[in-house]
């Protein structure tokens, strides 16, 4: 397959679609870094994940068509607004559905799944009666437009260098957060040993709660950043909830390095078969692959070490 | 072996059995025309996938999120017997290619592909429908339940497994018949299933098959293998460390249900004239679980009632108001979860079956004041 080409043309063919890969592996890393700390962290399945991103990303379209209405002098900036907005609403969200819902399921991590399911088509239909079951697009300031010329034969768009962006800094925020600050230290402490942890002072249901509700946030502004490269529709939070827990599994739950380890090598694996054969094969290929390897070491790549 | 519970039915499970066996073969048929009936039908196959559940779910604690895998393959499977057939070289003689499915023509395809061709017996089709889902479960069984991979991650990695066999349908349009699945589909040996009284005949089929698995779960559950799987749900390392292959017994369960799912798969597209891949992804598996979860995950019987009942309503309130019906299923998932975890079947065993005990004590029969059908453990 490779000899059509030259060997320039191969190259320029590597570097597009790594780069096509990286911009897919930051949009793996800002799905999954949510999930990593909701299933890694306290254990619960989310499937409602996707649906607290696309909250998110309904969010940025609604502040979008605020700014442009009524503040069209700073709508160059309005992002920044809409991602904290995003942010704040999802993770309110999530703390209100840890309240009503999940604490009473902890012991029970597979009706967690099943009842956030629940919640996912019940969100579903909300955003399909609010917004209408057509995709919308929020309109992208002009300065995320536009590509950059690498090499003549190589042009980057400017719209992933900044999720790309956002990717690292979201990641580096939740790295500090987790094992920098207090917070991070009570959940880890809760995740090794929650009956310990409560002895010692914890105050383990908040801390659920708070941890229940930065996730989902999380997702909200993965979300939000998401607007940038395509279009929002009520069930587009169900197409990333298998990818999403397969970059978590497969990191291994409860390591954030695992996590981002794995959504490289899964969007790099996809994004240069991609070229290859049709994007349906490579899809399949890959999630083959990381299901072949899921099956033979099931503790992931980067496994916490706990004594159950 | 002179405890009751070591029959392989109570007296409340034969009545139980009877009780359904009236409302499927009797109720149904006098009160339904043949466009409902075909239609409830089609949920008494979700009914199958259903009771694998309650095996693998209920009984074992293994939750799949992949029974999609299975009701399709074992749907396909009976699928391209009936493309096959249809597609004889007269009835498409004015494609270029005559003699192949009409979606391989359009695909560009010259000629049949190898894995088709067995297809044209429909002893091999039969067999397969048991034979395929039974082979993938056993693939999946072994590869997990040896790993000791459960709980959490096999429900995920069985998720992604119905992810991609979705896209791998969907992808291979020219041998799958793709995102529209496998239509068009007319007779089973010369024998037209599409006619009033071939519907009717399938209904009863599906009904008898249908009580023969519900034997078989019977069995299994009130065998000693039953046992161990239950025991193994509630404390499977005790039961490792008593010397069983826990793995072996998974695998095992795993594959019945797989089985189960298959033939409902089959009876599927019989009834329905078509197999396509959306009953095979992510959200037809999840709402498979749901039905097996409202009839209750403990009871066989009660996922007869349960694969019914959610469908019936899906029907109804689509029909009527579509948009309801989301809010519907997904109150229903939450309700299930957090207020009722036995399903009907628990409703049934806590409300309904102490008070009609009672009211028969007063008439002067004599019954247990506990009916140990209660699966509420």
């Amino acid at each position: 397959m490779f000899s059509d080409y030259s060997m320039s043309e191969l190259g320029a063919i590597f570097a597009m679609q790594g780069f096509a890969g990286l911009i897919l592996f930051s949009v793996f890393v800002l799905m999954a870094l949510g999930l990593a700390i909701i299933f890694g962290q306290m254990g619960v399945i989310n499937m409602a994940h996707g649906e607290f991103m696309i909250l998110g990303a309904y969010v940025t379209y609604i502040t979008s068509n605020v700014f442009s209405d009524y503040l069209p002098a700073l709508f160059s900036i309005y992002f920044f607004v809409a991602m904290v907005l995003a942010f704040i609403a999802s993770g309110l969200l999530g703390m209100a559905v840890e309240w009503a819902m999940i604490r009473h399921l902890y012991k029970r991590p597979l009706d967690t799944l099943l009842a956030t399911w629940g919640l996912s088509l019940i969100l579903q239909q909300v955003y399909r009666s609010v917004f209408g079951a057509r995709e919308v697009g929020v309109t992208i300031p002009d300065w995320i437009m536009g590509s950059l010329p690498v090499t003549d034969m190589i042009e980057v768009p400017i719209n992933g260098i900044f999720v790309m962006v956002l990717a690292v800094g979201i990641s580096a925020a939740i790295y500090i957060l987790m094992y920098r600050s207090s917070w991070g230290k009570q959940v880890r402490a809760i995740n090794q040993n929650r009956v310990m942890a409560g002895a010692v002072g914890i105050n383990t249901e908040w801390t659920d709660r708070l941890t229940f509700g930065i996730g989902c946030g999380v997702a909200g502004v993965a979300g939000s950043a998401f607007t940038m490269i395509g279009s929002t529709g009520p069930t587009a939070g169900q197409l990333y909830i298998v990818d999403t827990f397969l970059v978590v599994v497969f990191g291994g739950a409860g390591s954030l390095l695992g996590t981002i380890a794995s959504a490289f090598s899964i969007s790099q694996a996809q994004s240069i078969m991609e070229f290859f054969l049709s994007g349906s094969m490579a899809k399949v290929l890959t999630l083959l692959t990381v299901v072949g390897i899921l099956m033979l070491r099931p503790q992931g790549l980067f496994a916490l070490k706990l004594r159950k | 072996m002179s405890i009751a519970s070591h029959r392989l039915f109570s007296r409340n499970d034969l009545i139980g059995f009877a009780v359904l066996a009236a409302i499927i073969f009797i109720v149904l048929p006098l009160a339904l025309d043949t466009f409902r009936l075909n239609l409830f039908g089609k949920y008494l196959t979700y009914a199958f996938v259903a009771l694998g559940l309650v095996l693998c779910w209920g009984a074992g604690g293994i939750l799949s999120l992949g029974q999609g895998v299975f009701f399709g393959l074992g749907g396909y499977c009976m699928a391209m017997f009936l493309k096959l057939e249809a597609s004889s070289p007269e009835n498409t003689a004015i494609q270029s290619t005559p003699g192949i499915p009409d979606f391989m023509d359009w695909n560009q395809l010259s000629a049949l592909p190898w894995w088709w061709e067995p297809f044209h017996s429909l002893t091999f089709s039969i067999v397969a429908v048991v034979v395929v889902p039974v082979f993938f479960a056993f693939i999946i069984g072994v590869a997990m339940f040896r790993r000791r991979v459960g709980g959490v991650y096999f429900a995920i990695i069985t998720q992604a497994i119905a992810a991609i066999m979705t896209i791998l349908i969907i992808g291979q349009q020219g041998y799958t018949g793709g995102v529209n699945g496998i239509t068009d589909l007319r007779t089973l040996k010369g024998w037209d299933i599409r006619t009033d009284s071939a519907k009717e005949i399938l209904y009863f089929v599906n009904g008898i098959l249908l009580f023969a698995c519900l034997l078989a779960a019977q069995y299994i559950r009130k065998s000693k293998l039953g046992r161990i799987l239950i025991a193994m749900r509630d404390q499977e390392d005790r039961v490792r460390f008593s010397g069983y292959d826990v793995a072996d017994f998974k695998i095992f369960v795993f594959c019945v249900g797989a089985a189960f799912a298959a033939i409902g798969g089959a009876m599927f597209t019989l009834q329905v004239g078509f197999m396509s891949p959306s009953f095979v992804g992510i959200v037809p598996s999840i709402e498979m679980v749901i039905y097996c979860a409202v009839g209750g995950r403990l009871s066989i019987l009660g996922a007869v009632y349960g694969a019914l009942l959610v469908n019936w309503a899906k029907t109804t309130f689509s029909e009527s108001f579509p948009e309801l019906w989301l809010f519907g299923l997904g109150a229903l998932f939450i309700a299930v979860v957090m207020a009722f975890p036995n399903g009907l079947a628990g409703v049934y065993a806590e409300h309904v079956a102490p008070r009609i005990a009672r009211l028969l004590r007063r008439g002067g029969v004599d019954l247990p004041a506990t009916p140990d059908k209660t699966p509420a453990e």
